[in-house]
């Protein structure tokens, strides 16, 4: 089938829904691609790089959208500036769109897609179980913006995030609060944490608390009993008396901290509003407030969408576009998503994709089909909250049955008592003939016990092997009994010394075969 | 030749022995090691042969020869994927010598005991002989699971336990009848009925025991024979067998205490079998959970482009046959200056020791070939990691799941390193029966085929 990825029209808009490495794998996949001339130059791909890599440089846009069966875009379709009409009008019904839609947001184009007839799948709405996490297209995102967001916070703040003592003076680190812990919250304090901030981080979930310590952040906590874990591993709307009492914390956080960065969103709503004016107000001069929620209204009520504002002395960041700001990177992780969405889909690696309406993604991701509109999907009961992959998983359990040493030592001289109380019983009944070989037996066992533990570890097969050919020393029996008497015993002695003797070459034979293998490196 | 020149040729044979044991510490001193062994061996039996009480020359050579030819033939053409399987076979001899040797003892007129003397005289034969005769089925059991003759999994059924205690009680109640038991012609059917016992309890025993606590097995085997050759020494007043019975029977005591430290368990419960019968409760969610599959074409990128590689080698290796491809794959990796190394778990493959054989056999040299101690902490360092045909040995949930069926058990800890390519003919689970959590983490991709082919077709693509 052939993949055509059209250029990014929307404003601003850097990002490229392939890289030349997700071209190659998309080719081996049995695919061909076109691509509109310069459609990576913004993200740093050249044509070059993708024609090398196998994909047809075409110049107009409108052969693209003619020619492919599948179109990759990172945008929603839109009113393109060059053809002068819209992108969805030149869909036709065979052809399958793949990108971002925000259905809840665009119902308008909801409707204009489902006319043409075309199959559009979203990339925003894959949900979020395991088996998904790699096409995971928000979650990709998300971690460039909340890494982003730090970046940017750094250009407008004034000072080191980093604690420094100097000749010139101390220099505190900077302090930063993250609200929510999602995947942007996460990558925001890995970020700021790893630039030398002291880091802190708020949620309404409690089971992130350790995901968020181990990024070497402190928690905040309410001290209130409410859970905000919402399906599918978002959050939902919390009580009111919990707002104020989040209301409260936020407060006297804001007199705290220099910079603060919220990232909270709950699907299909727009943005809670956390940040007030009134905190805004109360920050030190010079903080620095980034909004990732501005798109959805913003988190901070003072938010401007798309601009950096200054109220106060706070400086408040609403750029709504932090991922197309690192282009290059969102371009490759939002490419290798698309990539391992078509290698399910293509799991005959024919180049021909197949659409199955019951696997529960496929269902979930379709927004429309033959002129219908399937979204909302049917809700996937139940969720299982997705783990970012960036967590170390969370403190591991080693040694289970581990006695104290104490309790140890006790042991160990009960069993030497029992085995003294042993010797001496039988030495109190024994004949000395017995006791001169029960002296042996048992010297010879220490001897044994210490050598033993000397062996080297890769030997213990030839270990094995030659104490097999040295029990063969049992053949010493078999010869003292060979002349006794009745011809039972003899016998009895004769295949004794048969076998035993195969032992004894079978195993030394086979230890020298196995010794002489092994040699170092020359 | 007289009493006393004897004595100093087994003291000779027995400093020989332990020189032959001490020498194994490493490779350089092993081959040296080896034949201290023959040399003492031969001490042995020469001075055992001039002995004022063995005559029948005749018989005892063409016996010798004979046993000493078929020994050769067998370590000459065994290969090297199936020494478990000789090793096994060999001490199922050690037991059987010992049975025999010691119904011999028993019905051998020419001597006589009296009082106390008597009783730990037939205390001895009657050890020997029972020891003997778990060694030997228990052997031929092994042998048998180790070949593909018996089905590997464990046999369980019901009431085992009991089965043995009662066995082992009913050895106790004939023991005591035989020792009490004055004639000659009284004690052999006690000592028969109980040799059967013996021999029915070794091989039951070694039947409820599954394939991957073999290398317990093996050593655990190792350890009887050597003690049914210490008995055998005491019931002849034999020092020198006594001496190496007891070398040997420590030698496996430890192998066997190593072998269990490394899984976690407790040696009493790998004997009483039966384990990886349950199914664990842990692997519940393995319907949603993702595996990343790749290409022969992107794991020989990956490796071209690694720094550091490790490989783990379990049993699947020595069932594909591997072992030369990966040699191989080494060769060719180490041309292009990427610093791989081996990490060996010490119950990787069914004995110990198996993985380094097999890769000695390949010619890998042994000092990339480290141990689990030795390499863990250069995991997290490491750019891919090559897990082949291992599956318990590297499952993280021995760490991280403490109610699982593996818990506690030190593993590699590959999912530590930059990227794991695990090599593996399906999904099925590994012994121990426990979904492994590494293949389903981001880092690991998973290599489907046969472990041989896989191998050949990444060495294609590499080249």
């Amino acid at each position: 089938m052939q993949i055509g990825i059209p250029r990014e029209i929307y404003p601003e808009e850097y990002r490229v829904a392939v890289t030349p490495e997700v071209v190659t794998h998309l080719t081996q996949l049995g695919f061909t691609v076109k691509l509109e001339t310069n459609a990576g130059r913004a993200a740093s791909f050249s044509d070059a790089a993708y024609a090398e890599s196998g994909a047809a440089i075409v110049t107009s846009s409108a052969e693209i959208w003619e020619s492919s069966d599948i179109l990759l875009k990172v945008r929603a379709p839109s009113e393109h500036p060059d053809l002068g009409l819209h992108e969805a009008s030149l869909l036709s019904p065979e052809q399958t769109l793949i990108c971002f839609i925000w259905p809840g947001q665009n119902s308008e184009l909801l409707s204009r897609l489902s006319d043409t007839g075309a199959y559009v799948l979203a990339m925003d709405a894959v949900p979020r179980i395991s088996r998904a996490q790699k096409f995971d297209a928000l979650s990709s995102m998300a971690n460039v913006a909340g890494y982003r967001a730090v970046i940017e916070s750094a250009g407008e703040f004034g000072r080191f995030f980093a604690g420094q003592i100097t000749a010139a003076g101390k220099v505190p680190p900077a302090q930063i609060l993250v609200i929510g812990a999602g995947v942007a919250g996460l990558a925001a304090l890995g970020a700021a944490g790893s630039m030398g901030a002291s880091i802190r981080a708020f949620d309404t979930r409690p089971e992130v608390k350790e995901q968020v310590e181990s990024m070497g952040a402190e928690f905040l906590m309410l001290d209130f009993a409410e859970d905000g874990s919402g399906a599918g591993g978002y959050s939902k709307t919390m009580s009111e008396e919990f707002i104020a009492a989040e209301m409260a914390l936020f407060m006297e956080q804001a007199k705290e901290v220099d910079i603060i960065i919220t990232t909270a969103l709950i699907p299909g709503k727009p943005a809670p509003l956390l940040i007030t004016a009134e905190m805004v107000d109360a920050m030190k001069d010079g903080s620095v407030i980034v909004d990732l929620a501005a798109e959805q209204g913003g988190n901070c009520e003072l938010t401007q969408p798309g601009r950096v504002t200054s109220v106060n002395g706070v400086r408040v960041i609403g750029y709504t576009d932090l991922p197309s700001r690192m282009a290059a990177q969102s371009s490759q992780l939002y490419g290798t998503n698309i990539r391992h969405f078509l290698t399910d889909i293509c799991p005959e690696k024919n180049g021909h994709i197949e659409l199955n309406m019951d696997d529960d993604v496929i269902r979930s991701m379709t927004v429309t089909r033959s002129g219908e509109i399937t979204w909302p999907p049917p809700k996937i009961e139940p969720a299982i909250p997705a783990e970012p992959s960036r967590s170390p998983p969370p403190n591991a359990v080693p040694d289970l049955v581990k006695l104290p040493d104490k309790q140890k030592n006790i042991t160990s001289l009960i069993g030497l008592g029992v085995v003294m109380a042993i010797i001496l019983g039988v030495g109190a009944v024994a004949p000395s003939s017995f006791m001169n070989h029960f002296t042996v037996f048992i010297l010879a066992i220490f001897i044994g016990w210490q050598v033993i533990w000397n062996v080297s570890p890769a030997l213990h097969t030839p270990l094995m092997s030659v104490t097999n050919a040295i029990s063969g020393i049992i053949v010493i029996g078999a010869l003292l009994k060979i002349e006794a008497g009745s011809s039972l015993v003899v016998l009895l002695a004769a295949i004794s010394l048969l076998i035993a003797s195969i032992n004894i070459s079978g195993g030394f034979l086979v230890t020298h075969r196995m010794l002489r293998m092994f040699r170092r490196d020359i | 030749m007289s009493a006393g020149i004897i004595t100093s040729a087994y003291i000779a044979a027995s400093v020989l022995f332990i020189l032959s044991l001490g020498g194994l510490s490493n490779q350089e001193t092993a081959r040296r090691g080896n034949l201290f062994g023959i040399l003492g061996m031969a001490i042995a039996i020469v001075a055992t042969i001039f002995n004022p009480g063995v005559g029948n020359y005749a018989l005892i050579i063409i016996l010798m020869v004979s046993g000493g030819g078929i020994g050769a033939l067998v370590a000459a053409r065994v290969q090297m994927t199936a020494m478990p399987q000789l090793v096994a076979l060999l001490h199922s001899f050690v037991g059987l010598a010992a049975v025999l040797v010691g119904f011999g003892t028993f019905l051998d007129p020419t001597v006589e005991y009296f009082d106390i003397e008597k009783t730990i005289h037939s205390i001895e034969i009657y050890l020997g002989v029972l020891i003997g005769a778990v060694t030997f089925t228990g052997s031929v059991i092994a042998f048998g699971k180790l070949q593909g003759i018996i089905n590997s999994r464990p046999l369980t059924i019901p009431g085992r336990h009991l089965i043995n205690i009662a066995i082992g009680l009913a050895c106790l109640w004939f023991g005591w009848q035989f020792i009490s038991m004055a004639g000659l012609d009284a004690g052999v059917s006690p000592l028969i009925i109980a040799t059967v016992l013996a021999l029915i309890f070794g091989a039951h025993m070694v039947l409820a025991i599954g394939g991957a606590d073999m290398p317990v097995v093996i050593s655990m085997l190792n350890s009887y024979s050597g003690w049914a050759a210490a008995a055998t020494g005491f019931m002849l007043a034999n020092d020198l067998l006594i001496v190496t019975g007891a070398l040997v029977g420590s030698s496996g005591a430890i192998l066997s205490y190593i072998m269990c430290r490394a899984m976690n368990r407790r040696f009493l419960a790998v004997i009483l079998g039966g384990f990886g019968e349950s199914v664990s409760s842990s692997s519940s969610t393995t319907s949603d959970q993702q595996v990343i599959s790749i290409s022969h074409d992107e794991s020989a990128q990956l490796l071209r482009e690694a720094d550091s590689v490790v490989i783990v080698p379990g049993y699947g290796m020595a069932v594909a046959h591997a072992q030369h491809p990966v040699s191989e794959l080494t060769k060719i990796l180490r041309n292009n200056n990427t610093d791989v190394r081996f990490a060996i778990h010490p119950v990787a493959g069914r004995m110990p020791g198996h993985m380094n054989v097999l890769l000695a056999e390949a010619k890998v040299p042994y000092d990339i070939v480290l141990e689990m101690d030795e390499i863990n902490d250069d995991l997290p360092e490491t750019d891919v990691v090559l897990v082949i045909g291992a599956n318990d040995i590297v499952n993280p949930s021995a760490q991280e799941d403490p109610d699982g069926p593996i818990a506690g058990m030190p593993v590699l800890e590959v999912w530590k390193s930059n990227a794991t390519i695990v090599l593996k003919r399906s999904m099925a689970t590994g012994y121990a029966g426990v979904d492994n959590p590494l293949f389903h983490r981001d880092k690991t991709k998973m290599l489907f085929g046969d472990a041989k082919d896989s191998i050949e077709k990444v060495l294609a693509a590499l080249k």
